[in-house]
């Protein structure tokens, strides 16, 4: 049986930018091979950390703010290193996704292989859809992933 | 003259946004505030015009952590204008699902955000460390809580399953019955839970609260009850506008509430756990008095121990419907809309939540009101701050920050769960 992958699209759809990492996970839904599993969640830390029990990889997109210009993809190795704070203190559900990292290291439970892409956001207004810099990184990070995943896999 | 001001910054989370500030003046203590910046509660406005079956899902997108107590006083209210009633098995699951976010949010609250105050540690993180067993059963927990959301609810967040009249769709008694062997193993977990934070360090901090919550005749509030409180009040929830009343004060978006003619109150678990200890389960009532604890609490600092043994009741509750559960034939009644205005109050785990609705003949809302718990809990806050901060001003700056963050967790704000990353300023004149 091929290993468990999932791909967690974290964020609020409803708050502009801090949608991106859901918008990343519908590109991908039902566009992969179906041992990888594609979920949007909301980013709290304990229900994300169940979420990524029995996968051996994992690919985990979010919205960021830090001083990059809007738009800038940025790509952690998760099991190497730790998230930086700047990417976790911003959003409401931020610090859920680096807590959530933090703590599966802590306990030992971290896929083999957890991969995190953090978008730069500009605009987290209530009901905004997508900046254009951001509308843009989406597809680019959703076909980074799409190669990751086929070069992981063949 | 001696100025400091304590500023915590950035209280930024699900519910809402807000910081926390207390201001000295030679010495003393001039005034705490909680400042809650949530985004303008658009949600009573662009409910209007919505129809009524809309409020339930609409409404539980206000909290990410208790979206079933909205849906609950949602439906409630309806229900009471349409003239129906949910009974047996509905009543039940319904119970069930708050039973579900009950169990979630307290094991978050106790394991993940306060124990760490209590222990010393910067966040559950840093607790894991040395506690990592601690913190697995947590998790596990916790899980057991969103699975029952997930199963009744439709999911574990935000759920989309409840309706006017009853559900959407019913789960079937096996599907109920593939919960029980976690639901027993969590029974055990939750006693572990009691005995564990009893033996936490607690300071002597009795106050002087008048507690407001459901009291119900044969069981602990969640869903339905009368008013009740610890200095007399006991009012059908109909009468709730005319013995409370919410004002707007400067600091904050969110309106404060004040029992007419008396002043601040108290909602959530201490204020149900003292008005209704009689209504626990024998175990959980063994549970608490092994903690140390009476049939009341007015300590707020040991409300961590009041939550977990809600968490021991929310486990028995949930078994206990599903060992007597029969599949309902319909999963719902049916009922025309009709002009009328209703209301309702149920128990979120922070306390009551009140809801009121007027709706024309074809259903579409006129009017709604949403009283949130912390809301309501505010001006206690406040008024807890400012006598606790006096007893710690001679603390050095990163203790008393301690404190303050430990405090402002004794009431589980929804806005809480950002507190580890705030940042304190004082400003020494």
């Amino acid at each position: 049986m091929p290993p468990r992958v999932i791909v967690l699209g974290v964020g609020n759809a409803e708050r502009g930018d801090d949608g991106a990492g859901r918008m990343v996970a519908r590109f991908l839904k039902d566009t992969l091979p179906p041992n990888v599993e594609v979920v949007e969640h909301d980013g709290e830390a304990t229900s994300l950390l169940a979420r990524l029990d029995g996968a051996v990889s994992a690919y985990v997109i979010d919205a960021c703010v830090s001083k990059s210009p809007p738009g800038t993809i940025h790509r952690f190795d998760a099991n190497r290193e730790t998230l930086p704070h700047v990417s976790s203190d911003m959003s409401t559900h931020g610090f859920g996704l680096a807590a959530a990292i933090e703590l599966g290291r802590t306990l030992g439970q971290l896929p083999a292989h957890v991969v995190v892409y953090a978008i730069e956001g500009k605009s987290f207004d209530t009901g905004a859809a997508l900046s254009g810099p951001v509308a843009a990184a989406v597809s680019v990070v959703a076909e980074r992933i799409r190669s990751e995943i086929d070069a992981a896999l063949f | 003259m001696a100025r400091k001001t304590i500023k915590v910054d950035y209280l930024a989370r699900v519910e809402g946004e807000g910081a926390f500030k207390v201001v000295v003046r030679d010495g003393a203590v001039k005034r705490a505030e909680l400042r809650i910046f949530e985004p303008p509660r658009f949600y009573e406005a662009f409910l209007r015009g919505r129809s009524y079956m809309e409020a339930s899902d609409i409404t539980a997108r206000i909290c990410g952590i208790c979206p079933v107590a909205y849906q609950m006083s949602a439906v409630h209210s309806m229900e009471k204008i349409l003239g129906i009633k949910v009974d047996g098995a509905l009543r039940e699951l319904r119970r069930l699902l708050y039973c579900g976010e009950w169990i979630e949010s307290h094991v978050l609250h106790v394991y993940m955000l306060h124990a760490p105050d209590f222990l010393g540690y910067d966040s559950a993180i840093h607790m894991a460390k040395d506690h990592g067993d601690l913190v697995r059963t947590a998790l596990r927990l916790k899980k057991i809580g969103n699975d029952i959301m997930t199963m009744v609810g439709g999911r574990e967040i935000h759920p989309i399953n409840v309706k006017v009249g009853g559900f959407y769709k019913v789960p079937s008694k096996r599907d109920l019955g593939s919960m029980v062997e976690n639901l027993k193993w969590a029974r055990d977990a939750a006693l572990d839970m009691v005995r564990f934070v009893s033996k936490l360090d607690f300071p002597n901090n009795e106050r002087d609260y008048e507690f407001v919550s459901l009291r119900h005749d044969k069981e602990y509030p969640l869903n339905e009850g009368r008013v009740v409180s610890s200095k007399g009040i006991d009012i059908p929830v109909e009468e709730y506008d005319q013995h409370f009343k919410e004002t707007h004060v400067e600091h904050s978006t969110a309106l404060q509430s004040h029992i007419v003619g008396r002043g601040p109150y108290f909602v959530g678990p201490l204020a149900r756990y003292s008005l209704n200890f009689d209504k626990l389960t024998p175990t959980a009532q063994q549970a608490a008095r092994e903690a140390g604890l009476g049939k009341t609490c007015t300590n707020p600092f040991r409300s961590i121990i009041v939550r977990a043994v809600e968490t021991v009741y929310a486990v028995e509750e949930a078994l206990r419907i599903i060992g007597s559960y029969e599949q309902p034939d319909k999963p719902f009644i049916a009922a025309e809309p009709r002009a009328g205005v209703g209301c309702a109050a149920t128990e979120a785990p922070r306390g009551l939540i009140y809801h009121h609705y007027e709706i024309a003949a074809d259903g579409s809302i006129m009017h709604a009101r949403i009283v949130p718990p912390t809301a309501q809990n505010q001006p206690t806050i406040e008024k807890d701050l400012t006598s606790f901060v006096a007893d710690w001003l001679d603390l050095p700056d990163v203790e008393l920050q301690h404190r303050c963050e430990q405090a402002i967790r004794n009431y589980d704000p929804c806005i809480s769960c950002s507190c580890h990353f705030l940042k304190l300023d004082i400003d020494r004149a």
